[in-house]
């Protein structure tokens, strides 16, 4: 029994070992091929110049402005109209839940490709009240990350009794904009950075409405120089990609490094 | 900490029905006051623009009330051919990533738990199942394109000629090579969770009872799989079926598939009025994801059974 469990699991750990190497190869070879791409020198040399190359390139550098800045204003949108309307439901209108829940998770069933066509005529009235800057794509951003946002808030506010500790607040006199902001927020501050991570990295990687509605996002301008120049849109590509694996590999770790201190804090009580 | 997450949604329950319970009409309405804005929002930038894609399709240009858009989606050639295409092009990759990303998912959830690569694998996956987009199709063309890693090693060792090695990727086998490759980390994320809800007491006790490996899968962890998996085979081929940004940076002649088509659409609407036209056809892609979304919701639900 023992002798065929232990050939059993050499043979299994055998299997992980060759899944992991090819997928995970084949996964791996793009980025791999990414990076021999961008560094290609003349004569078989390697050099950095794509990468420095972006540095001076105009609209490549106002298409990561316009990107970083959208992200901003769609983490600090998102977390206004999420967190304030999701603590309050379920201390008030709990009955509202599922349809918040449900209304968050729409944009999952409807293609962007599909908002943009209806977008376009409410994105006139956009233009004609805050102007045609690219920044404006806030708006519509703020309903693609709803989903992943939501579902890290949402998991993060059952962590902990929001019913509780908003009527202990109250309680105690606390208006409800302090409530959110010194009780809520804190509590649940795990949630906010990976719904807030995860926002940052939908809106770099967006193409398709800022594309339609020809706004100069990074995507649209990666796009736009690969037809021209590959190798400059190859490296910041990469850049990119590496940007978006370090951030969201950091929270994860954070995550999980917080997870562990609270069940030992948890032991310890 | 297990203890007290379930617990919390009942108290936030009660704490608002006893709240309640003293409340006047007014305060009820007061109550719903404050959940005003997210809804405002919502209707302005979901379903508003949604409003006017369902309403849209059934007007003609000049706002009166017809079925020709609807009728040239179902009838016209390059429409029908595009559906047929992109259901082809959905069907193949969520079954190809299904696997692939099953196994791999199989993979990660037998390993150490805590282990160093279980992370890595899994915030790489988020990063190019969710925001590659238009960066994949640079990264194929690095890989397999004309000038790509791949494609350079074939010429240098085997004498393979770029322009015969690399044609592919600029088609709809090159489509699906993509796709296939975003598809396998989204599985990842999406199954692992089913992975790491079976019980170790599970295999333990069908083994213990006499049962093998095969048993195990067949009679055990595979009927507790099989929601799953096939909820996320939905997700996989909505997800497939709505890509726009991968299709836009790779082909760059002719619009195969039906996201291309309705930014053709779009983007033509005033030399042809054709918009609505566009909106018919992204009217009919609600249709199919949101039928193959609603399946995946019930199917999803069945699934979590086992998950507690």
């Amino acid at each position: 029994m023992t002798a065929t469990r232990g050939s059993g699991q050499t043979r299994q750990r055998v299997a992980r070992a060759a899944i992991i190497l090819l997928i995970g190869g084949y996964l791996l070879l793009p980025m791999f091929a990414m990076l021999d791409f961008s560094t290609r020198g003349p004569g078989g040399s390697r050099t950095l110049d794509s990468f420095i190359a972006i540095g001076s390139n105009r609209d490549l550098l106002e298409g990561i402005f316009n990107s970083l800045a959208t992200a901003g204003l769609t983490v600090m949108g998102m977390l206004l109209l999420l967190v304030p309307t999701m603590t309050w439901t379920i201390v008030r209108v709990p009955r509202m839940r599922r349809v918040v829940e449900f209304l968050c998770l729409l944009p999952l069933a409807i293609p962007a490709i599909v908002l943009v066509v209806g977008i376009a005529p409410v994105y006139r009235g956009v233009t004609f009240l805050f102007g045609g800057s690219a920044l404006t794509l806030v708006f519509i951003d703020i309903i693609l990350v709803l989903p992943f946002a939501y579902r890290a808030l949402d998991g993060a506010l059952r962590s902990i009794d929001v019913a509780t500790l908003a009527d202990a607040g109250r309680s105690l006199g606390a208006s409800w904009p302090r409530v959110i902001r010194q009780i809520i927020v804190p509590n649940i501050r795990p949630g906010i950075l990976s719904a807030s991570v995860l926002a940052v990295a939908l809106v770099l990687g967006e193409f398709t409405i800022s594309s339609l509605l020809n706004f100069d996002t990074l995507q649209v301008t990666i796009n736009l120089i690969g037809k021209r120049d590959a190798f400059i849109s190859v490296a910041v590509c990469l850049a990119a990609l590496t940007f978006a694996f370090v951030l969201i590999y950091a929270i994860a770790a954070f995550g999980s490094a917080d997870q562990r201190r609270r069940q030992v804090a948890k032991e310890d009580e | 900490m297990d203890a007290v997450a379930p617990a919390a949604p009942d108290r936030s329950d009660t704490g608002a029905s006893s709240g309640g319970t003293g409340a006047r009409g007014s305060r009820h309405l007061g109550d719903y006051a404050g959940v005003v804005p997210f809804f405002v929002y919502i209707g302005l930038f979901l379903l508003l623009p949604t409003l006017i894609v369902v309403v849209g399709a059934f007007q003609a240009n000049d706002g009166s009330p017809t079925l020709s858009n609807v009728e040239s989606v179902l009838t016209e050639q390059a429409f029908l051919a595009a559906f047929g295409r992109s259901i082809w092009l959905s069907v193949v990759t969520a079954l190809l990533g299904a696997v692939l990303g099953g196994l791999l998912a199989w993979a990660v959830a037998s390993g150490d738990p805590n282990g160093r690569l279980r992370p890595i694998i899994v915030a790489a996956s988020g990063v190019l199942a969710q925001f590659g987009g238009v960066m994949l199709a640079f990264a194929f063309l690095a890989t397999f394109g004309f000038n790509g890693l791949v494609t350079l090693l074939l010429r240098d060792s085997l004498g393979v000629d770029p322009q015969e090695s690399a044609g592919w990727l600029y088609g709809m086998n090159g489509l699906a090579v993509v796709y296939t490759y975003f598809q396998i980390p989204l599985m990842l994320i999406v199954f692992l969770p089913a992975f790491d809800a079976l019980r170790r007491e599970w295999r333990d006790a069908s083994e213990s009872l006499g049962g093998s490996s095969w048993t195990y899968w067949r009679h055990i962890a595979g009927p507790i799989l099989a929601p799953s998996f096939l909820g996320a085979l939905l997700l996989l081929f909505a997800n497939a079926l709505s890509a726009y940004a991968t299709a836009a940076a790779l082909i760059s002649q002719g619009s195969p598939i039906v996201p291309l088509q309705i930014s053709t659409a779009l983007t033509s609407e005033v030399v042809l009025g054709q918009a609505n036209v566009g909106k018919a056809l992204a009217l009919a892609m609600i249709l199919v994801v949101a039928v193959v979304m609603t399946l995946y919701a019930l199917i999803q639900r069945r699934a979590s059974r086992w998950a507690k």
